[in-house]
């Protein structure tokens, strides 16, 4: 590796010469290869092995069990549609042809994505002569993944431009913005473009070739628009039960569909201690209990789909395990984790449910809640300062 | 009555190197130096000058905001070198030391038949003082105010700290002195605050005339400023005196014997010493002859501990308040990849590296950074390993903004850098904490001035 280290240092261009966009871009490249040897001097002499590199990768990590099951469903629902495989046949079925079409699919988007992104993040960091920070790693991933699969690239393209300066670079780049980076692209697209991003016809690829029709009956439909129309009884009729529904052979965005592959990813980031189980777990619970009292309430079909069933249907996991876990965006402190979380369980679902026009509930809840944080952290602050000035009547 | 506390919050790191406990050597240094930079916010004004005779407890230098409080010498001998840096700051006195100590005499009597002013006489006089610190603001005392209380650590959970047990054990006698000494100077308690998570010395939990607190759990459950916080926490205008208990010692030592003996124990540890075990030696020593010998190639020397102590050169001197001498290895190597290795031989809070499967291993950590610094980004890192109610990072970004009203509000006051090493050990930013809560409490002290 000395060689390659020799290599890359012969090739560095002077941090403040004609290129600085050169500089920042062998800078990127060059602790991307080697976490450069700086010492501490002052402070702690030691320190933990972790950087935000690695924060970021195990990220991306937890993401592929969620990216794969969404390739293999791109091609799966694919096949579907035009006929050449059928509901009832084993879903491995054309296994290979489903992965490569979903590949071909899908990697496109994450090229564009990553391409458009960190290329807006290295001219930035040029002209702030700020090194590259790694926020955009993420995004860069979770955005194919939080889009129908038939979105054009160019659409992909300026909603990342979109996000990525009006979102963050504008509020100082990574770690300064106030609400979630790919949300704000998914966002964009959602209401600048909503006749790509809504309705039944974006969510299965439904590229014909020569001779392709598509089969009888086809609708297109995900399951939340079904459940509006007609509540468990149309999910079950459009194979997306509970139990379907949870494994995710169903139309969707492309990686939320499969509530057990993004299960893995999430067991993931909380072994690692990367996000915050507070924030899991109060999400999922303020879903729940906002089905329940839906449930209860019972006014049309939708509402009374159980509670399960609208946890595992639509972004609300995919939602819960990576968007709401932003540490930037989510709330700061332990207890308010627990209410940001929760309140985004119960707006997702409500949102859901009352609004049809809206069916991904998820990414507005979030939003409104990723501006709610600051506001919340704040009384719980407050609460802690109050707290401890009253320890000085209690003494004295 | 005693209290019994226990932490939760916090981590100890396990570093190869910890010393065996029994006293290998004694190093009698040919030259001290003792360091201003010791002693934050110091401003000094030398009483010597180049060739002056001194004697151990003769003053060095004193503080020219209160001249009462005086550096002394802890050796006789001849002032040969006075170090100064930018602006002709003073970096440090240096005394070649005689074969033979002459000490400077002072009062020696029992404290509990001296009054209150005597005593501090005795102690400002021989320059024991600097041992006081204070919080708020984790400086040198004020003589002339008065404590809330005085809290005094009897365990270091640092690190590869030394056992203060150890060090002290037998010396029951001069230990009680120095307690007694203490006792008059506060009007409220003394807390001496043992180790709960193993049977303390007996010469701690046989002390008298203060109240004993068993404080449990991992670092930073030996900090002061965290016993302090949770056996009686410090509020807007109260002022604690914090001390170590190896400092009650030299305290005891000076009414016994009536002089300013600054000898004492060392802990010399890390990876790089080939024997680790304790050392005796001197306050402000050359570390030169400790580690001629002694330590392989490669070392950053620490008077201190890893996460507290100041990098000093190898033929530098040991610090005012440091028991410890650390060697580890120096780091500067480029990792390939360094941020994806399984990363087996790292120690981290988080669970990214397959460390976290060996809970018991000791680890031999070098001085890199292991990573940039990046905007703050991941968060409830800090509150893992901050056993305060305080919310760290509200408060190292109010101190960041200077907003003084919402630090006092936040809890600055109860705080000292060192309860953010952990903090700051931990961050995957790779934020200099404790540097950011120094300037805050410099900040504050010169507001409040």
């Amino acid at each position: 590796m000395k060689v390659l280290d020799d290599m890359m240092q012969k090739l560095k261009p002077k941090a403040d010469g004609k290129f600085p966009l050169a500089y920042t871009v062998w800078d990127g490249m060059y602790t991307f290869l080697f976490v450069p040897g700086h010492t501490n001097k002052n402070g702690v002499h030691i320190k933990d092995g972790i950087d935000l590199k690695r924060t970021m990768v195990m990220v991306i990590i937890a993401l592929i069990p969620a990216l794969l099951f969404g390739i293999y469903n791109v091609g799966h629902q694919h096949f579907l549609a035009v006929g050449n495989v059928l509901q009832d046949a084993h879903v491995c079925e054309m296994f290979w042809d489903k992965f490569i079409f979903g590949a071909l699919k899908v990697l496109p988007l994450i090229i564009v994505s990553y391409g458009v992104g960190l290329g807006i993040e290295f001219v930035f960091a040029a002209f702030n002569k700020h090194s590259i920070q790694e926020g955009f790693l993420v995004s860069g991933m979770l955005i194919p993944l939080i889009v129908p699969v038939d979105v054009p690239l160019w659409m992909v393209a300026v909603a990342t431009i979109f996000a990525v300066i009006i979102g963050k670079e504008v509020f100082g780049g990574t770690g300064m913005n106030i609400v979630n980076v790919a949300l704000t692209a998914r966002a964009f697209l959602f209401f600048a473009y909503p006749t790509k991003m809504s309705g039944d016809e974006v969510w299965v690829s439904t590229t014909l070739e020569e001779g392709q029709q598509l089969v009888d009956g086809f609708s297109g439909a995900t399951p939340l628009a079904k459940a509006v129309e007609g509540g468990t009884e149309a999910l079950n009729n459009m194979n997306a039960s509970v139990m379907e529904s949870f494994i995710g052979f169903i139309p969707g965005s492309i990686g939320e569909t499969s509530t057990l592959a993004i299960g893995l990813g999430a067991l993931l980031l909380l072994i690692t201690g990367i996000a915050s189980w507070r924030i899991m777990l109060s999400t999922i619970v303020g879903g729940y209990v906002m089905a329940m009292l839906f449930n209860l309430w019972g006014a049309n079909p939708f509402m009374e789909l159980s509670p399960i069933h609208q946890l595992v249907i639509g972004g609300f996991a995919f939602g819960a395990v990576f968007m709401a876990t932003d540490p930037v965006t989510g709330s700061q402190t332990n207890t308010g984790k627990y209410i940001y979380g929760f309140l985004i369980g119960v707006f997702a679902i409500m949102i859901r449910v009352f609004n049809p026009a809206y069916p991904e509930g998820m990414m507005l809840a979030i939003l409104f809640m990723n501006i709610m944080a600051p506001l919340i952290d704040h009384y719980v602050v407050e609460a802690n300062i109050k707290r401890r000035l009253k320890r000085v009547s209690v003494n004295a | 009555m005693s209290k019994d506390v226990k932490i939760s919050k916090g981590a100890n790191i396990k570093l190869k190197g910890i010393a065996d406990k029994l006293h290998t050597n004694t190093f009698i240094p040919t030259e001290i130096v003792l360091k201003p930079s010791d002693f934050p916010t110091l401003t000094p004004k030398l009483s010597v000058k180049v060739g002056d005779k001194v004697k151990a407890g003769s003053p060095l230098f004193f503080n020219k905001e209160n001249e009462r409080i005086l550096f002394t010498s802890p050796v006789s001998g001849e002032v040969i070198e006075i170090n100064r840096g930018e602006k002709r700051k003073i970096l440090g006195v240096k005394v070649k030391a005689d074969t033979e100590t002459q000490y400077e005499s002072f009062v020696k009597a029992d404290p509990l038949t001296l009054s209150k002013e005597d005593i501090l006489d005795n102690l400002l006089k021989s320059g024991v003082w600097p041992f006081f610190r204070q919080r708020p603001y984790d400086v040198i005392a004020n003589p002339s105010d008065t404590p809330k209380a005085i809290h005094i650590t009897a365990l270091d959970t640092n690190p590869l700290a030394p056992d203060y047990g150890f060090i002290a054990h037998g010396k029951n006698t001069i230990f009680q002195t120095g307690l007694n000494a203490l006792t008059k100077l506060t009007a409220g308690k003394v807390h001496l605050n043992i180790n709960g998570n193993l049977n303390a010395d007996e010469v701690f939990t046989s002390s008298k005339n203060v109240q004993l607190n068993k404080i449990e759990g991992p670092h930073p459950a030996g900090n002061v400023g965290v016993q302090i916080h949770h056996i009686d926490p410090i509020n807007k205008g109260d002022i604690v005196w914090t001390l170590k208990a190896l400092d009650v010692l030299t305290i005891g030592k000076l009414f016994i014997e009536g002089k300013f003996d600054a000898s004492r124990s060392v802990a010399f540890v890390g990876s790089k010493v080939k024997k680790p075990s304790y050392i005796k030696t001197i306050l402000g020593a050359n570390i030169s002859n400790i580690i001629n010998g002694n330590v392989e190639e490669g070392g950053r020397y620490i008077s201190g501990n890893p996460l507290t102590g100041t990098q000093i050169a190898e033929d530098g001197y040991l610090g005012f308040y440091d028991y410890q001498l650390t060697v580890i290895p120096e780091g500067g190597n480029n990792q390939f990849f360094g941020w994806m290795t399984p990363g087996f031989d790292k120690f981290s809070l988080s669970g990214t590296f397959f460390s976290k499967l060996m809970p018991n291993k000791e680890y031999d950590l070098n001085t890199n950074t292991n990573g940039e610094e990046r905007a703050f980004v991941v968060s409830g890192e800090y509150e893992k390993v901050f056993p305060f109610d305080i919310y760290p990072v509200y408060l190292i970004k109010s101190i960041l903004v200077n907003d003084i009203e919402a630090m006092e509000n936040l809890g600055i006051y109860e705080v000292a850098p060192e309860d953010f090493a952990l903090c700051e050990y931990a961050c995957t930013s790779k934020n200099p904490v404790q540097q950011y809560i120094r300037d805050g409490l410099n900040v504050l002290k010169k507001e409040m001035a």
